[in-house]
């Protein structure tokens, strides 16, 4: 905790670049995981993230003091951290993994997340931790839980609505829970998860674009934070789900009707 | 979110353990919304059972529900509590496995202890088999959106193995005659929470519960508005006793609440029937309906993709088709 009384807030985004959500992925011949060689894009809870924390900005205006993104990741992560400073992050950290490791488990990202924070303690510090509520590709959605219990911060999941109150320090935020939803009030600093229906991402202009170009990325590897990315869990394989076969049209609703009965659907 | 400060004094928590086979010893988190454990708790019950061992139930809540849901318990073979699983967890613990069903209040807990105690997780498993000589538990899960399954192995290394189960993988526990104790966990103070609870709005709704239920009729863009979908879906919906679900295009344009969105980033169903309307079935859709037994989509075009999983399709209007499959089903 920092002194002063005026505390501004400081946004950390991470982000996470990953196949594009429209491509249609194929397992490799070798078992070992699926095809990469596609088009990439940022996790779309991410791009909410880093659009939530672009919001927060334009309605707090100056008490939003800094918005930096953070990625884990091969070099070519490096456009992820460009999409997001064309959408209005300040600046980028990014902790470069080799091409062919392995991607990180959410413990490793959550350690290394944790780390980045402790370092910039020294400076500004985190007041506001933004992230998707799961990665598209490996759909695990712990990684800012796990973020939150290290820090041992309060965390707010599948948020639907954020209000930052900078005076009191405290965040207000819908979550999207099964069969409804909560309103819950969070101290700072805090770890919040979007959920789908936070907002709509927007599209960075070109004049944006050009600006995120002179915007300032930081690198890291895994032993300037001191983690370690070797996943705990073994993948054995990965593999095609179960095909499963279109039995075909009908021509009109009696068929329809017929075939619900046949298999024993009527009213109840 | 977590300790509300409300509960927070008086959180209680039983602990119910048979006494069969030694290890593994799995702790199940028994999710209950008033008084009635959760029927995806009850899945993640049969999956623990998988592992071959022991299994402790736990319960956390207010002392108004926790008896009642305690005494059900016992017959099978509010809530949030960090702090108290991590106590439970400790060196000490005889617990091998941590097990919840993959909901919305235990995808918030469970990674947030596991990373607390230096554990990965898994999450929304779809099978599991242990192997007790070697201590290790191998799991499937999907991963991209249902489109691939991997198979992973938590090996002895890791104490504790941290698992969420899709509970349309496994079915029910049923209840059984036989008892098992129960003991009160003593509760954990905590001083100042980070967070406290300020309201919970649930829809309502006279229908089965989406996720559980046998029959799930759904709706997409095509169905023009809220009125429309309501007026269109919920007959055959009431006539069949069939859950109400949605596309995502239909919860984005407001026909349908967030809650009903059937898909990866909403929930995943695997009833007897499912039957789109209006729905072209993107691969995101299809992760969480792909798994029903039959599937039946109406759709006006005829390339849509649902019409590649459909085991019945019928390439019309669905204005039309809806009321008129309304009344044939009622002769």
């Amino acid at each position: 905790m920092r002194p002063s009384a005026v505390r501004l807030l400081n946004i950390l985004v991470p982000v996470k670049r990953a196949v594009d959500y429209a491509v249609k992925i194929r397992v490799n011949p070798q078992q070992t995981g699926v095809d990469l060689n596609v088009k990439h894009s940022m996790n779309p809870f991410d791009e909410i993230a880093v659009e939530e924390a672009v919001r927060l900005r334009e309605r707090l205006k100056d008490a939003v003091k800094s918005i930096k993104v953070v990625t884990i990741g091969p070099p070519k992560a490096a456009e992820t951290l460009r999409t997001a400073l064309a959408m209005g992050a300040d600046s980028a950290l990014h902790v470069e993994i080799p091409e062919s490791a392995p991607a990180p488990e959410p413990l490793g990202v959550a350690q290394a997340l944790r780390a980045i924070i402790q370092r910039e303690k020294e400076g500004e510090g985190v007041d506001l931790v933004i992230m998707g509520k799961q990665a598209i590709d490996d759909d695990a959605g712990q990684t800012g839980q796990m973020l939150a219990g290290l820090l041992g911060w309060g965390q707010a999941t599948f948020a639907s609505k954020v209000d930052v109150d900078t005076s009191a320090k405290t965040a207000t935020v819908m979550r999207e829970i099964d069969g409804g939803s909560e309103e819950i009030r969070c101290r700072l600093p805090l770890v919040v998860t979007t959920d789908l229906r936070l907002n709509e991402p927007r599209y960075a202009s070109l004049p944006n674009i050009m600006k995120a170009k002179k915007k300032p990325i930081e690198k890291f590897t895994a032993e300037d934070l001191g983690v370690d990315f070797t996943p705990r869990l073994e993948t054995l394989k990965v593999t095609e789900p179960p095909t499963r076969v279109g039995g075909g049209k009908v021509e009109s609703v009696d068929e329809l009707v017929a075939k619900l009965k046949e298999a024993g659907f009527t009213a109840v | 979110m977590f300790l509300r400060p409300r509960t927070a004094g008086s959180l209680r928590a039983f602990l119910r353990a048979y006494s069969t086979a030694p290890s593994p010893h799995a702790l199940v988190f028994l999710e209950h919304r008033q008084g009635v454990i959760d029927s995806a708790s009850l899945s993640a019950l049969t999956a623990a059972e998988q592992l071959g061992g022991q299994i402790t139930g736990l319960v956390v809540g207010g002392p108004e529900h926790v008896p009642g849901v305690v005494e059900k318990a016992k017959k099978l073979k509010g809530r949030r509590s960090p702090l108290l699983l991590e106590k439970l967890l400790s060196d000490s613990s005889p617990f091998t496995h941590v097990v919840s069903a993959h909901t919305a209040s235990a995808k918030s807990l469970l990674p947030r202890v596991a990373a607390r105690l230096d554990l990965p997780a898994i999450s929304d498993i779809t099978s599991l088999e242990h192997d007790s000589a070697a201590n290790s538990t191998t799991f499937t899960r999907p991963i991209y959106a249902g489109n691939a399954i991997a198979t992973v192995r938590a090996p002895s290394s890791i104490r504790i193995k941290f698992f969420t189960v899709r509970s349309t993988a496994f079915s029910a526990a049923p209840s059984t005659e036989t008892a098992a104790e129960d003991k009160a966990v003593e509760p954990v103070e905590v001083d100042e929470p980070p967070t406290e609870h300020v309201q919970t709005l649930l829809t309502k709704s006279d229908r089965p519960d989406l996720g559980v239920a046998s029959r799930v009729v759904s709706g997409g863009r095509a169905l023009k508005n809220a009125e429309t979908f309501e007026s269109t879906l919920y007959p055959l919906a009431d006539l069949l006793g069939a859950a109400v679900g949605a596309s995502r295009a239909a919860v984005d344009a407001g026909y349908a609440d967030n809650s009903l969105q059937v898909g990866q980033t909403g929930k995943v169903v695997a009833p007897e029937l499912y039957m789109a309307f209006g729905i072209s079935g993107a691969i995101q859709h299809l992760a969480g309906m792909k798994d029903s037994k039959l599937i039946v989509a109406v759709n006006k075009d005829p390339d849509a993709p649902i019409f590649q999983v459909a085991d019945v399709g019928l390439v019309a209007d669905l204005f039309e088709v809806v009321p008129e499959l309304v009344k044939k089903l009622k002769e």
